[in-house]
Parts: structure tokens; sequence; C-alpha cells
């Protein structure tokens, strides 16, 4: 007997477990390999998966084979010119059709890298392998905006939709039972009475007509009464909040070419795929100054230009504002990133560290300051240093000069810390 | 002709693949295959890949090195570097038989004919398969394996268990018995079995290892027996058995390793046979079909193409070439049968006189029966085969500057060519040959084991990194020394601090 077995719906994904073992087994080749990837790719690359290639050396699973040297024979098909006896010459090992037949001849290419392709989420997970959010709180039990419904037991009080059944059906057969117990037991001496009783008998009629009041009485118990009834029992459970603003401040003064913005924003995108693998919402608010700040959209965050001084702290006190406007510091998890390239008015850096002390850093997670110039330091870092000295834990700031040094400047930020 | 289309276009859909499976299996009926039921299985390409990586196991326990197979197989086939099989075939019963969902209805017919029909006749009867699986049990002893080494991982830590069965793995061509005959498996006793073979197991192992000494019989100064007895070839049962101080769970593990090994044996040792086998009845199958009026041209037209792709056969000089094409090989050589048995020429009376004229389905069927592909090739191989393949024997000789052609498809090359080409399927011939020498009980407890070059073939440098693996068993000194002939020509080691290395 012959079946056919439609199959295509099962899983598929049988070997996941077998790739996953093999993907943690040579992890630390692997985790080279994307680093080196976040390095080359361009920004709007980061986002898809990765072909890595690790040597074939490392990952051979080595056995008894035969090597080199002694005498051979080998049958090959195809013969075209060659006569019993003939002798040619040796060809480079390797080359043309001296490969396969005997396994040794297979020797000569252990060089190969072996390749394969990781998915966008295991890109990701290994290039944030060894970091982590500093000061990720779960903002908020008090402003209740969400909840989930949780099973909370049995209540006696409900909808009708949420009737829980069994329990119902339990409770009036119990109900039942106890009701019925008295009249039952006299049935059952009625019945054995009537059994031994004279047939023809008044005392027959008697108990026959007591037997059937019996009977009317259990009957008249009802099936189902309304204290039988009981519901599922659902309860509200507040969830703490889970969501983040990310601020993407950035200097757009005239000193600041296209290359600098684009390495600005290689770094305003790790920070926002790293805040999106915490958080499950997370918000983008673009602001851009000279000596004014304007909050504009992604496209003319990165893309417009213009010229003019620089006054830094339009856009931290515009930051401010809107961190009050919008987003509550009880709600969210709010990350600034601030990306220049030092230029500042010479007098507004000790407002802007003002402004950062006393207004932003009681409220924010975390705020990372880049400096993107191969010059030497201004006002604005040395003001910002000291800000650093005292905030540790939420402030940091990096110079970067070239583009692959955002990588390591952000993994340098986002350090795991040992505590 | 009578016309009577089971279908006419290239859809196929589960009413006609069964309409197909039953059309082939009555001729197949007619011709006499014996089958194992059918299991016909619909699967997409992903879960192809999934049956490719597991190595055709149903199931199999978790290993990286199956999860690498697949990263591989994934990434050839998505750069189109590689076609996936049309299907792939498990020895069990029933015989189950996956059918991609790509396929068209001509491919799928040609899967059926070829894996239903061909390999399960093939796994039904040849004597390899009969003598060293059971078909009944295999699915529910790889679900007894697999669950085992899942129970060992929670048990141990996932970790230990790699270790293990890596260096398992790297032993499990060693793994079997070349020569006796075994016990096929059952999963059921093989339950029951298994808490009272640890038990048994470790005593006899206490027994081997004993250091309070005991009543000797004999006197030092005799010389101490060699022990084992014999050279032992199967390296991981010599490891079972023996390794002083594994757990009782990591022989059980070196168990199932080695039973999975067993259980491919017969596979690698038939690979001409059963690839000709199921493709000269793919081919014959459908061409009954074609004759009998239940398929139309165009089936026959892509059938062909399909077919002449399976037995294309590059040159020895192709780009392409990747050494003989078992399928090629194969099929010419049954085809051959049955044109010696039907039509025989003077020159196959000379070569074939037992079997020229005779009932070619029953010499097929008594080859396919009674051989391995090194004795299948040494008894049937043609000087026709041998002349349509254009073959001949290059010697290479480390000692000469040039090769040499010894042989080629000549009245006086045929016997040579035969001769090395049965020895090229020779699975001896394809490993070195290591066997179990000794082991110093009463010393240092080193494990030796004695390698004999064929032919002055070195053992190749990976040989230390199984040493390792060894070690890792055995856990104490292993040595590894070459002969040639009778003469010691190098030896190799592996002691306790390089193994840690």
């Amino acid at each position: 007997m012959n079946y056919v077995i439609d199959r295509r719906l099962n899983a598929r994904n049988k070997s996941t477990v077998n790739r996953q073992r093999f993907l943690k087994r040579y992890r630390k080749q692997i985790k080279r390999a994307v680093d080196d990837a976040v390095n080359k790719r361009s920004i709007t690359d980061l986002e898809r998966g990765e072909e890595i290639s690790i040597p074939k050396d490392n990952i051979s699973e080595p056995s008894f084979r035969h090597g080199k040297g002694g005498t051979r024979n080998t049958i090959y098909p195809g013969n075209k010119e060659f006569n019993a006896g003939d002798r040619v010459k040796r060809p480079p090992s390797g080359g043309g059709g001296g490969g396969g037949g005997g396994d040794a001849s297979d020797s000569g290419e252990g060089e190969d890298e072996f390749v394969f392709q990781i998915s966008q989420k295991e890109f990701l997970d290994i290039m944030f392998d060894d970091l982590e959010l500093p000061n990720l709180v779960r903002k908020n039990l008090t402003d209740l905006e969400s909840f989930k419904m949780v099973q909370a037991g049995i209540s006696e009080e409900g909808i009708p939709s949420r009737l829980n059944i069994l329990r119902t059906m339990r409770s009036a057969q119990a109900r039942r039972m106890a009701l019925s117990a008295g009249s039952r037991k006299k049935l059952r001496q009625v019945e054995v009475a009537l059994e031994e009783a004279e047939p023809g008998s008044d005392e027959i009629m008697a108990l026959l007509e007591q037997r059937d009041s019996l009977k009317r009485r259990i009957n008249r118990i009802p099936f189902l009464d309304d204290f039988d009834l009981k519901y599922n029992l659902q309860a509200k459970l507040p969830l703490p909040s889970n969501k983040a603003v990310m601020f993407c401040v950035m200097d757009v003064s005239g000193s600041m070419d296209q290359s600098r913005k684009d390495m600005a924003k290689r770094f305003f995108t790790l920070l926002y795929l790293f805040l999106q693998r915490h958080y499950e919402k997370t918000d983008l608010v673009f602001i851009r100054h000279h000596t004014s700040a304007r909050e504009v959209d992604e496209h003319e965050f990165f893309y417009s230009r213009e010229t003019g001084g620089t006054i830094v702290s339009s856009a931290l006190k515009m930051v401010d504002e809107i961190i009050k406007a919008r987003y509550p510091a009880s709600n969210w998890n709010i990350y600034v990133a601030q990306a220049s390239d030092g230029d500042n008015w010479k007098d507004d850096s000790p407002l802007c560290s003002k402004i950062i002390v006393e207004n932003i850093l009681p409220v924010v997670n975390h705020f990372s300051y880049v400096e993107i110039t191969p010059a030497d330091h201004q006002a604005l870092w040395r003001e910002y240093e000291n800000v650093s000295a005292e905030w540790e834990d939420r402030f940091a700031l990096r110079q970067v000069v070239e583009p692959s040094d955002i990588y390591l400047v952000f993994k340098d930020l986002f350090q795991k810390r040992l505590v | 002709m009578k016309q009577n289309f089971i279908s006419e276009n290239s859809e196929w859909s589960f009413e006609l693949i069964d309409k197909y499976d039953k059309a082939i299996g009555e001729i197949a009926d007619s011709y006499g295959l014996d089958t194992y039921p059918n299991q016909i299985e619909v699967i997409r390409s992903e879960q192809m890949m999934d049956a490719y990586a597991s190595v055709g196991m149903p199931l199999g326990y978790n290993h990286w090195s199956y999860g690498k197979q697949f990263l591989n197989v994934e990434q050839n086939y998505k750069r189109g570097a590689m076609g996936l099989a049309y299907e792939i075939v498990i020895n069990s019963n029933p015989c189950i038989s996956y059918l991609m969902e790509e396929n068209t209805m001509t491919m799928q017919a040609l899967v059926i004919a070829h894996a239903c029909y061909g390999h399960n006749s093939f796994f039904k009867g040849n004597y390899l398969f009969k003598a060293w699986t059971d078909a009944e049990s295999i699915i529910d002893y790889l679900l007894f394996a697999k669950k085992y080494v899942t129970q060992c991982e929670e048990r141990y830590g996932v970790e230990t268990v790699e270790k293990l069965l890596d260096s398992c793995h790297a032993l499990m061509n060693y793994g079997v018995d070349r020569y006796k005959r075994p016990f096929p498996i059952s999963a059921l006793k093989e339950r029951l079995a298994q808490h009272e073979r640890e038990m048994a197991r470790q005593k006899q192992v206490n027994d081997l290892w004993r250091t309070i000494p005991g009543v000797r019989q004999e006197t030092p100064e005799t010389q101490a027996p060699n022990f084992p007895n014999e050279p032992q070839e199967n390296l991981l049962y010599f490891v079972e058995k023996n390794a002083p101080t594994l757990e009782p769970w990591e022989r059980e593990i070196v168990r199932i390793v080695r039973k999975t090994a067993q259980y491919f044996y017969p596979q690698r040792q038939t690979q001409v046979m059963n690839e000709g086998w199921a493709t000269f009845w793919h081919y014959t199958l459908s061409n009954s079909l074609y004759d009998q009026g239940r398929v139309n041209d165009g089936f026959m037209l892509e059938f062909l193409q399909m077919h002449s792709g399976v037995i294309f056969q590059p040159d020895f000089d192709s780009p392409y070439f990747s050494g003989i094409n078992v399928y090629t090989l194969g099929f010419s050589m049954m085809r051959d049968i049955r044109r010696i048995c039907e039509n025989p020429t003077a020159e196959d009376k000379k070569f074939f006189p037992d079997i020229a004229g005779s009932n070619w389905l029953e010499t097929l069927q008594f080859a396919m029966a009674n051989f391995k592909d090194e004795s299948f090739i040494q008894q049937f191989l043609s000087p026709k085969v041998m002349r349509d393949m254009h073959l001949f024997n290059v010697l290479d000789d480390e000692h000469q500057s040039e090769l040499e052609i010894s042989a080629i498809h000549d009245e006086s090359g045929f016997k040579l060519v035969r001769d090395l080409l049965a020895q090229q399927y020779n699975l001896t011939n394809k490993e070195p040959d290591i066997q179990v020498q000794n082991v110093d009980l009463k010393g240092d407890r080193s494990l030796t084991l004695r390698h004999n070059q064929q032919s002055g073939i070195e053992l190749h440098e990976e040989s230390a990194e199984v040493l390792k693996h060894l070690h890792r068993l055995w856990q104490f000194d292993v040595h590894l020394e070459s002969y040639n002939g009778s003469q010691r020509v190098s030896q190799q080691e592996c002691v306790a601090n390089q193994a840690s290395a």
C-alpha cells in the first residue's frame, strides 16, 4: 500500500538548532567578519544580512585519509589519443582533470574559504553582541497607559462570554447532589420497602404515592442555578513603558561637509538600530542647528546644507523644550546623540554645559557626543569634559576622524561594563 | 496505438501523483520488482535542504557539523551553484521518498520510478542491506538516538556532549565491522538493553583495568599476552568496550555513532549499483509508460532531457570533470547486462558464457541481490561499456617523473582496467588501513594503532588531529605506527599535554 503525504506545511527549520550550534561554535570568527563588514558597509546598508566567510581549515572535521606519495592507479573516462604504455607529464596539482578520482588528489584545495549567509537579525545580534545600553530603566508604572489582561482566577460575576463551563457544571452538579441527598435517601428506603411489601396491600399504594412525590421533588431541583455560574476573571496588569525616543542633534554649519555628515549619520544609525533592539517603539527626533535650531525630517536633516556660525546651545534648548512638551521623562527612555565638528560660538559653550547639566542630564538615560574632526579640540569639548567627569554614567564624548572609527567608538561607548 | 494519457501538461497534483504511482507500480510489478510499501512525501525546497543537511536521515541528533552542512547547501543553492537533488529516499519500511514541490509532473514521475521502485527494491533485495540494516526499525532507532543525545545534553551540558561527538565523528569511518556479520538493530531491544548494557560494560572494563592484585594464574616472568589478541579494525567498538575511563553514557554515545556509521556502510559500498539500478528502472519504467500510451511525447522529451542530464559523464579533460559519474557507470552496466542477455555478440559469449542469452530479468535481479560495487564491476563490466566510456588507467608512481597510461579499453587492457576500476570502488582501498595493535595493560595504558600502507601511500597530515580525538576518548597516550609491509616507516603519537593544546 502506498501513501502520498503532503509535508509542505511541516516545520521547515529542522536544521535551525544545528545552524545555531555552528554559529555559536565559530562565534569568534564570525564576529570578526561582522566587525569588518560593519566598517566597510555604507550606512543605508546596515539593515541586511551578510555573507560571512571563514577559513575552511578552522572548521574542518578531520578523519584518517590517504596522504601523499606511493603508487596509485586511477581509471578515467573519455580517452582520446592515449595508447597503453604512453607516458605523459604530471599535471600541476589541482589543475584541469587532475582532481577527483582518488580522495587523495583533493588535498591541494584546503585553502578555500567556507562561505555562508547569515540573516539580518543574526548580523545585528552578533554586531551588538557584547554591547549594552547603560541606565536601562523600565519607566513608570504610575502613568498607566498600557495594560495587559491576565488570567486572575475565577469569579462569581462576569459576562457570558467568559463563562467557565467546567467550573459551572461542577458546581451545579455538587449543588444538585447536596440538595437532593435527603430525598434520594428516602427514595431508596421506599423502594426497598416496596419490594418487601405484600402485593396489592394499602401499604403499597401509600409507598407508590410517596415514591412519586419524592421523585417529583428530586426533579424539581433546577439543573442550573444562578449561583452555579462561574466566570473567568481577568485583571488588568499595568505594563512598564517600553518605548524610547532618540534625539539626533547635528551641527550643519558650513564647516560640516557631506563626508562628516555621513560619519554622523553612521553613528546615528548604529545607535538607532541598537535602541530598536531594546525597545518596542523608538521615536526619532531630528534637530539641526547652526546659529539657530530647527526640528526637521530625516531627509532634510542629512542632506540639506546651510552655512553660518554655530550656536550649540540653541539646539540643546530645543531638546529640552521638546522633552518637556512631548516626551515626559516619566514615560520615555530618552537618548540624545549629538554630532558636531567642535566649532561653537566662543561664549556659548559654558551655556551648553549648563543646559545639559541642569535640564537634560537629570531626565535622559544617556547622552553621547561625537566630535568629528581631525583638528584640536575647542572650548566645547573642554566644557563637555567637565560634564563627563561629573556624570560619568550618563554622559560620554568621543572623537572620530575616519569612517572606520565610528564602529569602534560606538563599541567603546556601549561596552558591557563589569560591575 | 491506444492513447490514454494520464496527464498532458507539466502541472502536478496529488491525484496525478497517485495515478502515476499506480501506473508505474503496475509495470514494476510486471517486471517482478519486490519493494517495501512506499511513503511519498511532498516537501518544499527548504525542507529538502534540511533533509540534505542531515545526510539523508529523517531525524538525527543535533550537532554543529549538520549546521555547517546546511549552511553550505543553502549558500550553494541560493547562489545557483547547485541544484537540489530531485529526490531523497530513505532505507526504511515503509520506504520514505521526498518529492520536491517545485518539480514538474514529469520529474515527479521520474522520481517515483527512480526512488520508489528503483532504490526501494534495491534496499529490499541487496544482500548487504539485508545483512547490515533493518529497515523496520531504523526510524525508531534514530529517534531513540536523538532522544538519548538530548538527554545527555541536558544532564552533562551541550558542550561536553558536542566534544564527545566530535571525537566519535572523526573516527566514524572506523566504526564499522567490515567482515563480521552484525545483528540488525532494533530500537525496542536497544532501549531495553541499554541500561543493562551500561552496567555490564562497565563491569567488563573494570575487570580489564583492575589494579588490585588478584589471584594471578601466571607468573610475572611469562610473557604478558597481547591485548587485544587479534588486531581490531573497528576502532569505535574497541573504544566503547575497552576505554578505561569513559562514563557509561559516553560509551552509549560512542555506540550510537558506531551504529549510525554501520547503517550507512552498505550505501557507501553500493553507490554504482544502487544508482545504476534505480536509473535503469526509471528509464525502463518510463519507456514502458510511453509504449503503453500512458504518457505523451512532451513527457518523454522532458524525461529524456533529464535522464541524459543525470547520466552525463564529462571526459577526464573537461573542466566539469569530477570523477566517474556513478549513475553513468551503473546505468551503462545494467543496460549492457540486459543487452548481453538479449543480443549477445561473439565477444559477450567469450567474456560472459554464463549469462549471454539468459533471461535478462533474472540475471539483473541476481546481479542486484548478490554483489557490491567492487564485485559487481569485477563480474559484469563488459568490454563494450569500457569501450563506450573510453576508460583508461593512469599509473602515478611517485618515483617516476611521468605518469604512465598502463591500460586502455583495448583487447589487452580490458582485464586490467576492470580489475583496477573494481579496486577503485573497494572501500578498504579508499580509506587507510588502521587497526588497534596493542594496549599496554600493565604499564601506561597507552593504545597503539598500526597503519598498513597500501602501495606506499602516506597518511594525510590531518591524522594528527584525529589522534587528538582518539586521545579524548581513550584518555591515555595514543601511538600510531605506519608500516610498509613489515617495515616501520613512521610513527606519530598523541600524549597527554599535546591533546589539551
